[in-house]
């Protein structure tokens, strides 16, 4: 059993996502860097779509009531168990009894942990992601509270392995990590990579230009559904009205005010504005990773490319698994 | 029609470029065949007015064969030949559901406002919106929402200015051209003309919603009474 003694802003169950329901006018959602999930699954011996916690700005204070193998990943949260750093990245073994306090975001936003054996909530519609606006999935429909108790599976093999192994080493975590963000070909700091959108032709050169150079600022108007950007309107070439259809996580929507909204894994399920880029897959986990007010440029790269880091770090990933069965402590 | 990557991990097939019953036949058509059989590396396929959007995963897409540097043109013929040799679908027919309505007083307080830019009466509107039948175009904006096609000229009512911040479940509405359903409590816009006791969002049964893109709907006026008798708990 794994207490919540403080909630944090808001902490919630996602694994990665509810697809199949879209035509029924049910969100995906799912972790907002789903890759990050995944590799915090891996390091514990889960499988990928094991259910994980995702942390926004300010973490949860957790008592583990067992012995657990838990692993972090995300922004850099000031997280400490039994008073010492908790070590991100890697394997660690809480003891029974411990205390885990995640803090606060001192840079970057959201942050996921795994505990091995995953958490253990109901499937609802195929996922155990928390379906915040229907109220159900994850633990009772809604982000965690004070005083909730979660349950998780039990453990794996491997996970059991590297127990043992740290037991035995008399040590707390492995000095093994895997870090999702260096997995791939990552883009320079401050950049996100993009792709033209299939409205992109509506907009005027200067939008085009300005949508590809200016420095954009993340602003407060945002959630898990997406991300208002503050910087120079984009107008189109003439007013022209969309009919509403599916959108993607990553689209970038431009609504008559000019002002994009990059839309993230809650996004609804259809959409009506133009779209005149879209965040490359590989590189949602860092645009989610921005806090309000902070700068981003997009880089223009043709869909090729897009889909080639998208596999390049598919490959890292696969290396890495092959690698980490291989090796315990 | 025209295939559109929609990012690296979507591709939207367009089937027409206006909202009517044609493009909507296309559509389904199209969505019938393109899910009879799964196609490997395709996640979910999801109709709306007028296209079909795929969502495919790169990876998944390689492993089944395409090429590491082209797979939108892999995925696009894979589509056109689907399209063209539909496998054998049980071509269904329509459903029609009944859907009861309390019209006006408390259940729809824009009743009023419609009857009155309609010139007609409120009994007029109630008669006219229930004398139709109206086809289920898609679901979206919240689960189970349906966007309704065949609204009559008359009782186009533009939406309000100002939203309203929390719309009642199973409030029947009117946004210019369209009329939908409220599945639960949300804001909303729509001109509020009635409200039934049914439940649009099922999430414990498969599929998880009362009504489907292509169903038909007859809205059935009914008593406050019988709304009381009809209303579903959850």
């Amino acid at each position: 059993m794994i207490r919540v003694l403080k909630p944090g802003l808001l902490t919630t169950v996602q694994d990665l996502g509810r697809p199949g329901y879209q035509r029924f006018g049910v969100v995906v959602g799912g972790a907002l860097d789903a890759f990050a999930a995944r590799v915090a699954n891996l390091i514990v011996g889960n499988d990928d779509n094991a259910a994980v916690l995702e942390l926004a700005q300010t973490g949860p204070e957790l008592r583990f009531d067992r012995e657990a193998l838990i692993a972090w990943n995300g922004g850099d949260f000031g997280a400490t168990f039994g008073g010492q750093p908790l070590p991100r990245d890697r394997a660690v073994r809480v003891a029974a009894g411990e205390i885990v306090n995640f803090g606060v975001a001192r840079s970057g936003l959201r942050a996921w942990v795994a505990i091995a054996g995953g958490i253990d909530v109901p499937l609802v519609m195929g996922s155990r992601t928390t379906y915040r606006r229907a109220g159900l999935g994850g633990h009772q429909g809604r982000p965690l509270i004070g005083g909730d108790e979660l349950k998780s599976f039990a453990p794996g093999e491997r996970a059991g392995a590297l127990l043992a192994a740290l037991n035995a080493m008399g040590k707390r975590a492995t000095a093994w990590t895997v870090r999702p963000e260096t997995l791939g070909k990552p883009a320079p700091v401050g950049v996100v990579r993009a792709v033209r959108g299939p409205e992109w032709d509506w907009f005027g050169e200067d939008a085009q230009r300005d949508f590809f150079s200016a420095d954009w600022q993340t602003t407060k108007e945002a959630d898990r559904m997406g991300v208002r950007l503050q910087g120079p309107g984009l107008a189109l070439v003439k007013p022209r009205e969309m009919i509403s259809a599916a959108v993607n996580t990553g689209v970038v929507q431009v609504p008559p005010s000019g002002h994009p909204i990059v839309l993230l894994p809650s996004r609804q399920s259809v959409g009506g504005y133009p779209r005149i880029a879209a965040v490359a897959g590989v590189d949602i986990g860092r645009f989610t990773q921005l806090r309000p007010g902070e700068k981003v440029r997009f880089e223009k790269i043709p869909l090729p490319v897009a889909q080639e880091l998208w596999l390049a770090r598919e490959r890292d990933l696969n290396r890495v698994q092959l690698g980490l069965a291989r090796v315990t402590g | 029609m025209q295939i559109t990557p929609l990012g690296d991990s979507a591709l939207i097939i367009e089937l027409g470029d206006a909202i009517n019953e044609s493009t909507h036949l296309r559509v389904q058509a199209a969505w019938r065949a393109l899910t009879a059989e799964p196609m490997p590396g395709v996640s979910e396929a999801v109709p709306a007015y007028t296209t079909v959007t795929l969502f495919y995963d790169p990876a998944q897409l390689v492993r089944a064969g395409a090429p590491a540097d082209d797979l939108v043109s892999w995925l696009s013929e894979r589509v056109r030949e689907r399209l063209k040799n539909p496998p054998k679908s049980a071509k269904t027919k329509p459903r029609t559901v009944e859907v009861p309505v309390v019209y006006g007083g408390d259940f729809g307080p824009d009743l009023a406002r419609v009857a009155a830019q309609a010139k007609l009466s409120p009994e007029d509107v109630v008669k006219r919106h229930a004398k139709v039948e109206y086809r289920v175009h898609l679901i979206g904006f919240a689960p189970g929402f349906p966007y309704l096609g065949g609204l009559p000229k008359e009782l186009i009512t533009p939406r309000h200015a100002k939203p309203r911040m929390a719309v009642p479940a199973g409030s029947v509405g009117i946004g210019g051209e369209q009329t939908g359903i409220y599945p639960q409590v949300t804001p909303g816009g729509w001109n509020l003309i009635g409200c039934t006791p049914l439940r649009l969002f099922r999430p414990e049964d498969d599929p998880p919603v009362l009504l489907q893109a292509g169903d038909i709907v007859k809205f059935r006026p009914v008593t406050s009474e019988e709304f009381e008798k009809l209303k579903e708990s959850k």
